[in-house]
């Protein structure tokens, strides 16, 4: 392990229950979702790692068990490294704290992956779809959610399409 | 040197109310500044000097729906944009025309998926489809001059 992460890694193994991984220098934290705002605020004050460059998640229904992964990015803009916070989440209705209160651009990110993932952030200041419509129902991006695929209009079914197709009126 | 020493004296030209009104629609429509996605690159291609729409008397892009007679929809109308689309048409002052220019805008192209409208004739009624992805700004042309030659052919009344 990279002798800049070595130090960190085992902060966040001791304190917050995390487990480790390394890819390419870039330091991989696994922690339990309580713990997740607490890890994230000892990364912000303690390590330096000021910024949040994204967030978003995963969806590994079905093969994997806890089926989502929330994945915070955050850059220490100082030392230039890059941290991974991967929360996993379980269940359908999965529930996770809201890191808005120490990485205020968390707002937007987290209200894109309720949108998308339905993974609902406790404490989120204002928790409202941000790229679908607000009657939209369902979270396109889980892995159960129907495509949505329409039969193309060919020659040959042309008429049949034609039948149930919407049409726009004058 | 102007056109009356080439032709002679015009004098008077009879023509039905119908065919001039229609031939000063077709000359001077005026299409609606608004792209949704690649397609509109060539949109603004045929309009630019290489190959100069306003030949057509098209020159002129509104960016108000309230002052435009044609709208060509370029690109993809995502389920969120629809409705917007849908408010745009009716804020258009009558006649009006539709072009759904590239497969997007005719049928949903590639995207057929969720978050895509499958054809823009869901929402408005089209007059034109043309196709391409993206067509290009010939294909559009040749679009635009269809839909002249059926508006040539429109009747008073349909408007009326």
């Amino acid at each position: 392990m990279d002798a800049h992460n070595q130090p960190i890694a085992a902060l966040f193994v001791d304190r917050f229950g995390a487990q480790a991984a390394e890819f390419r220098g870039e330091l991989t934290l696994t922690l339990p979702a309580d713990q997740a705002p607490a890890a994230a605020l000892a990364a912000r004050d303690e390590l330096g790692y000021n910024l949040l460059l994204t967030a978003t998640a995963v969806d590994y229904w079905p093969q994997q068990s806890p089926r989502f992964h929330v994945i915070y990015q955050l850059r220490s803009l100082k030392t230039n490294y890059v941290l991974r916070l991967c929360i996993p989440l379980n269940g359908n209705a999965p529930v996770m704290p809201t890191l808005e209160g120490i990485y205020p651009n968390a707002n937007w990110k987290e209200r894109e992956i309720w949108d998308m993932f339905g993974i609902r952030f406790e404490g989120h200041s204002d928790l409202r779809r941000i790229i679908l419509p607000a009657d939209w129902e369902g979270h396109p991006l889980r892995k159960d959610y129907p495509l949505g695929y329409e039969e193309p209009q060919f020659t040959f079914n042309f008429d049949e399409i034609r039948l149930h197709k919407p049409r726009g009126e004058e | 040197m102007g056109l009356e020493q080439k032709t002679g004296n015009l004098g008077v030209v009879t023509v039905k109310l119908e065919d001039a009104i229609n031939w000063s629609r077709t000359n001077s429509m005026w299409p609606m500044l608004f792209g949704l996605a690649c397609c509109a690159i060539e949109m603004m291609a045929a309009q630019a000097a290489n190959y100069d729409m306003s030949r057509f008397g098209m020159e002129l892009m509104r960016a108000s729906p309230r002052q435009s007679d044609l709208m060509i929809v370029a690109g993809r109308v995502s389920r969120k944009m629809a409705p917007v689309l849908r408010q745009l048409y009716d804020q258009m002052p009558d006649p009006k025309w539709v072009i759904a220019m590239g497969d997007c805008a005719s049928c949903g192209g590639v995207f057929n998926n969720y978050a895509i409208v499958q054809g823009v004739d869901e929402v408005v009624p089209v007059d034109i489809y043309v196709a391409g992805c993206p067509p290009r700004p010939e294909g559009l042309i040749n679009g635009v001059m269809a839909l002249h030659e059926k508006v040539k052919r429109e009747k008073l009344k349909d408007w009326a």
